[in-house]
């Protein structure tokens, strides 16, 4: 995993003063300017107009905000704008984008299965599940809701997100323990 | 969908008006097959827009709302002067301007308690809003809060159902004299000879804790007010009731048409939950009229959980006289509802909402009930997911697994023993209630046979014979569906509601429209929160018009300017199905009618006799010669002069629907609270693991009749939804409060919401009974498994202890802590503390979660002497306090301190008042602390010994603290270790200053490791 860390000596950044940020955001470069405390997640909402992703907590832990920073899932609430100057930004807009204006297998797999309801989670989900589906192809249904258990939905029980991840990867899913 | 069998099931439907009389369009309808659904394209691609993805106009001021830190306390005076000084800061609005421009709310019941937006004169919870900063962006706002000065007077904290009727609790409402708000007591049928006449009475006594559904989108308020007309503009994504509406127009001072409320076009989520941004609308209307400028306010999760709403805490004692089978003549029900600090609107639903149905499944004619209502100083209580019918249900149905238990009864006997039989249908309870339609025993059977109980039955005898601890727990409910507007007032007496003037009903509204282009539209007040709405809507009506699904655009974002709406309307109580999309095919159906009219002549038949199918409309007895139906669109909007006299040829059509049976109470307090009731059966199988007390669902059954299904992919992602919250109250969630009311669970680290780990996929079953009562047959699906499930797996919990002799299951949520405390024997006690610490008095206990104790010594190179005189010179002291940024003398031995502590993701600047006591120089002093700040406030003791030793001197030191407000909230689980680290930079100090290395023994307060801490943030290694 490319580290998200500064360079060797970070720049000294004014608290007070609004710094250029330039990012890739979803293969396009865009320009905005942020105080150095300024979260990614808001940087890229409010700054960049780039709402697609949400915020649900701003503390980590439920994983809406998960953005791609150089292809990497990362949280965008846990990241500062400053950080990502100069990075590949993927967010869910791009997903579309970039598969010719058409849904991806996936997103088509989350409707097919009802994999969403309010749809504020599905984002950070689906952004972790691009990078995670291209490091571990077929993953076990295990291992896929271990992977999940980074994001929370409150809508779905997270049975359709299964469904829809484990039919993307040609398996189906284990609906009852036993009997 | 391989979990879902649908059985299907005949049922007379007994004649009611309302329902649709013709028949839908003959061809392939929509209703009833499982579309996909017509919202996820924009949610999917990351287009949609949510409250906050909205544009502002330019000039908005952010909002960020200042908290009390106390459970209770009188508010003796607010200081803005530095806030406002903070630039970018526009206006800091306090309780003062709520007094001048803004009003108390209603209250729902008759007595004399006061709320208000914004403190006033006292705090009541934790998290209550004090003031509120409004400023250029949220982060400017958020440091301007800091610097607001609050004085409180710190009250005694009421903070359990057990506390508030204590006779001599503080009162949080002195004008209503006790914190018992309000008691009623009802009587149905004999129950007093039936108890006389019974073999035996079996009793239980239950408490339901405070949770909550916690949508991922919390709380967003765009507010702006027009001076010139005095009228309020607000947007936000409130989900209803609008019968809140007249509330917050009240609230605001102006009529309801001078308050034109908004909702956005997407809602992430709500579960009831987001009714209680109302007072927020109100407050960010208030702060727009201050400030003269639009607002904007988004609440975060800390906010969110500490104080925007939470589900009813609830005491409940039930007595049963049973008949030797099993047979329930007559129920004695005492529930006592905590619903925090004020009885916020629409409350007390939460206690009234299953009035009509408090028998739940069962024919049990007798009833006798005492309501009460406690106010405590917690986070007022609302709406939410299966709002009161969890916390009814885990009485009765514990009450039913309790009877099985002490006559020796199989459980699901004495279920089916007491179930409302089919022909008895519909069925009149003992409250008032009409169970509309349903045959519960073939249900149950049904239940039985496909989710093979026999089989799981089989499996607990293996397991047990190898030792394990396997359950089996079953539960039965009626699930309502479509309050009644009125049963509210069943809190009210005869006499009351008289001068009260009645209410009833549950008015649903539609409007379907058709423009020159044939294009069709659809709007309703439903405010969807993620269900699908728009979907079924498009199923239903295309289905009367006989068009395409995409044919029709359905609108669900409100304004209450312009739309149709009324107090019905909003997103609770389930009441989509039946309610809002009938009433579509009650406006879409009298649409068609008028079409029909307008085209009769032209295609030289009856109006009776013009049908409407794919695309075309046609005569049908000549279906060849047909119209388009944009054609008859067109026209219905270009030629309204060729329509006969008398007949309006208007494209638009909006129904009010509202359900025939809901009447107001009666004067003998009978009520039928809902219009439709659904039925459950659930049973399932669950192990708890002997060592670590730790439970797993191994399977999980649940059967719903919920009348006739509009779209069964819907309809199975309700009940997941509804199962995956029902685990997380059964299992994890609970708002954690101290005994002095600190509020405990401020984060998603804290407040444990399941995940794709924790929640198993139930085996899903079905059977349809139509109701009688909407014009599709649909009752409500979404809120069922809230009430069956959290106590169905109580009961496995209870059949898997059988052995350990326990009347009752842990309270929920049934952690692995609780379940293990009562698998294993009690842990043996503490070994005494290290020698030396004996002639040291321990110190005072703290009360509440968070309180912190610790000990330690340290060898320092100095003379006792020496040690004194740093720790007895400010100077010195002031070097030594990590954090510590001034420190002046305020009288003999005390002193104010200035200290900046970061525990976790917080860091505040905190005010500390601090006194030497008990001096025996050289060798013993108390040092006693107290400290506010924004974040919260903290007092604490600690007790410093010196020691001469052949090195110096040995300093050995115990302490106890207690931290509230916002850290204790959000960083409970880092205090501990984060006093550690400020006690050890406090000694390093010390030594330093003492001259020596930082030499440090067994008992040292080195940092914890990364891994220890981290370890520690995941609650793995408390």
């Amino acid at each position: 995993m490319p580290p998200l860390t500064s360079p060797e000596t970070p720049p000294v950044l004014a608290a007070e003063t609004r710094h250029a940020v330039s990012i890739v955001l979803n293969g396009k470069p865009r320009t905005g300017h942020a105080h150095p405390r300024l979260l990614l997640s808001d940087f890229l909402r409010h700054e960049l107009g780039a709402h697609g992703t949400r915020v649900g907590c701003e503390h980590g832990v439920c994983g809406a905000c998960t953005v791609r920073i150089d292809g990497v899932a990362a949280r965008a609430c846990l990241t500062l704008a400053v950080q990502a100057d100069g990075r590949r930004i993927d967010t869910v807009e791009g997903l579309a984008e970039a598969n010719e204006g058409r849904m991806t297998a996936l997103q088509e797999a989350f409707r097919r299965h009802h994999a969403l309801q309010c749809g504020f989670c599905t984002a950070g989900i689906l952004m972790s599940l691009t990078d995670y589906l291209g490091r571990n192809p077929k993953p076990t249904e295990e291992e896929l809701r271990d992977m999940l258990s980074g994001h929370l939905c409150r809508c779905t029980g997270y049975a359709g997100i299964v469904r829809a991840v484990m039919e993307v990867t040609g398996q189906t899913m284990k609906e009852v323990s036993h009997v | 969908m391989t979990a879902t069998q649908t059985a299907t099931q005949t049922v007379e439907i007994k004649g009611s008006p309302a329902r649709g009389a013709e028949p839908v369009a003959a061809a392939a309808p929509f209703v009833g097959r499982a579309m996909p659904r017509v919202e996820d394209a924009a949610l999917l691609t990351g287009v949609a827009r949510y409250a906050d993805d909205l544009p502002v106009k330019p000039g908005t001021l952010h909002a960020a709302i200042l908290r009390s830190p106390h459970a209770h306390a009188d508010l003796l005076g607010i200081d803005t002067a530095a806030a406002l000084a903070v630039p970018g800061v526009a206006a800091v609005v306090t309780g003062e301007d709520a007094k001048r421009h803004a009003s108390a709310f209603l209250v729902g019941i008759r007595a004399p308690m006061e709320h208000w937006c914004l403190a006033i004169d006292r705090v009541r919870h934790v998290g209550e809003p004090v003031a509120v900063v409004l400023a250029d962006s949220r982060y400017l706002a958020e440091d301007a809060l800091d610097r607001i000065e609050v004085r409180y007077r710190p009250l005694p904290p009421v903070t359990s159902i057990a506390q508030a009727l204590e006779e001599g609790s503080e009162p949080l409402h002195p004008a209503v004299g006790s914190n018992l708000v309000n008691s009623r007591s009802f009587r149905y049928g004999d129950p007093e000879a039936a108890f006389a006449r019974a073999a035996r009475t079996v009793s239980v006594e239950v408490e339901y804790p405070r949770n909550s559904c916690t949508p991922m989108e919390c709380f967003v308020v765009l507010a702006d007010y027009d001076a010139a007309e005095d009228s309020y503009e607000v947007l936000s994504n409130f989900s209803g009731p609008f019968a809140v509406h007249p509330v917050m127009a009240r609230a605001l001072n102006v009529p309801g048409s001078r308050l034109r409320l908004k909702t956005p076009p997407h809602s992430g989520g709500s579960f009831g939950n987001k009714q209680a941004v109302f007072p927020y609308v109100v407050l960010m209307g208030l702060c727009a009229r201050v400030a003269g400028r639009p607002v904007k306010w988004v609440e975060d999760r800390l906010e969110h959980l500490m104080a925007a709403t939470s589900a009813t805490a609830r005491r409940m004692r039930i007595d049963a006289a049973v008949e030797p089978d099993g047979r329930v003549l007559a129920l004695r029900m005492e529930q006592t509802e905590d619903c925090g600090a004020y009885l916020r609107a629409p409350e007390p639903a939460s206690l009234y909402r299953n009035h009509g149905n408090l028998t739940g499944a069962y024919d049990i004619p007798n009833l006798a009930l005492t309501n009460r209502i406690v106010v405590t100083n917690k986070t007022p209580t609302g709406l939410n997911r299966g709002f009161g019918g969890g916390q009814l249900y885990y009485g009765l149905e514990r009450l039913m697994n309790r009877v099985a238990a002490e006559l020796g009864l199989d459980p699901l006997d004495v279920i089916r023993r007491n179930l409302v039989a089919a022909d008895a249908m519909p069925y009149r309870t003992a409250s008032g209630g009409t169970l509309d339609s349903g045959d519960y025993r073939a249900t149950l059977e049904q239940a039985v046979r496909e989710g093979a109980l026999d089989a799981l039955m089989a499996r607990r005898d293996a397991l047990r014979a190898e030792g394990r601890l396997y359950g089996i727990g079953y539960a039965a409910v009626v699930e309502p569906s479509i309050s009644n507007m009125g049963y509210i007032t069943t809190v009210l007496t005869a006499e009351e509601r008289r001068k009260a003037g009645p209410k009833n009903g549950a008015q649903a509204t539609a409007s379907v429209a058709v423009d020159p282009t044939g294009g069709v539209s659809v709007t309703v007040a439903s405010a969807p929160q993620g269900q699908g709405h728009r979907t079924v809507l498009a199923q239903v009506v295309a289905d009367v018009f006989g068009l395409r699904f995409e044919d029709i655009r359905v609108n669900t974002d409100l304004d209450t300017g312009k739309d149709a709406w009324s107090i019905a309307s909003g997103n609770y109580s389930s009441r989509f199905a039946g309610a809002v999309a009938g009433a579509a095919q009650v406006a879409a159906t009298r649409l068609r009618g008028r079409m029909a009219a307008l085209v009769a002549a032209q295609l030289n038949c009856r109006a009776d006799d013009v049908r409407f199918a794919g695309g075309k409309v046609f005569s049908d007895a000549n279906p060849d010669n047909g119209l388009s139906f944009s054609r008859v669109a067109a026209a219905g909007h270009w030629s309204p002069g060729t329509l006969p006299d008398g007949q309006e040829a208007a494209l638009r059509e909006t129904a009010f629907w509202t359900p025939e049976p809901l009447k107001a109470p009666t004067d003998g307090d009978h009520i039928n609270s809902s219009a439709c009731y659904g039925f459950i059966f659930d049973f399932c199988g669950v192990e708890i693991d002997r060592t670590t007390g730790a439970l797993r669902i191994d399977r999980y059954v649940t059967m719903h009749d919920a009348g006739r299904l509009l779209n069964p992919l819907l309809v199975e992602g309700q009940i997941l939804g509804g199962f995956a919250h029902a685990v997380g109250t059964a299992l994890y969630e609970e708002y954690a409060y101290g005994d002095d009311g600190r509020f405990l669970s401020g984060t998603f680290a804290d407040y444990l919401v399941p995940t794709a780990c924790e929640v198993p996929v139930p085996v899903i079953l079905h059977r349809e009974s139509p109701s009688p009562v909407t014009p599709l047959g649909a009752k409500g699906v979404g809120e069922g498994n809230c009430m069956s499930t959290p106590v169905c797996l109580a009961n496995a919990v209870a059949d898997a202890l059988a052995g350990f002799s326990v009347d009752e299951p842990p309270s929920l949520p049934i952690t692995p802590a609780k379940l293990a405390a009562l698998i294993h024997p009690p842990e043996p006690p503490r070994p005494a503390p290290a020698a030396g610490m004996n002639e040291i008095p321990p110190p005072a206990a703290v009360k509440g979660g968070r309180g912190l104790t610790g000990e330690g010594s340290r060898e320092v190179p100095a003379t006792p002497e020496q040690v004194w005189a740093i720790l007895l010179d400010p100077k010195e002291l002031a070097a030594l306090l990590p954090g510590c940024e001034a420190l002046d003398l305020v009288g003999p031995n005390a002193y104010r301190a200035e200290v900046v502590v970061g525990i976790g993701p917080v860091r505040g600047r905190y005010t500390a008042e601090v006194a030497l006591s008990d001096l025996d120089p050289p060798k013993a002093l108390t040092l006693t602390g107290s400290g506010t700040s924004a974040l919260g406030s903290g007092s604490g003791t600690g007790h410093v010994t010196l020691e001469r030793t052949a090195g110096g001197t040995r300093v050995t030191y115990r302490y106890s603290a207690s931290v509230g407000g916002k850290v204790a909230a959000v960083g409970g689980r880092m205090l501990d270790s984060a006093s550690r680290l400020l006690i050890g930079q406090f000694f390093e100090k010390l030594v330093a200053r003492a001259g020596g290395s930082a030499a440090s023994d067994a008992h040292s307060a080195r940092p914890p490791s990364l891994l220890a801490r981290l370890l520690r943030i995941l609650g793995l290694n408390r």
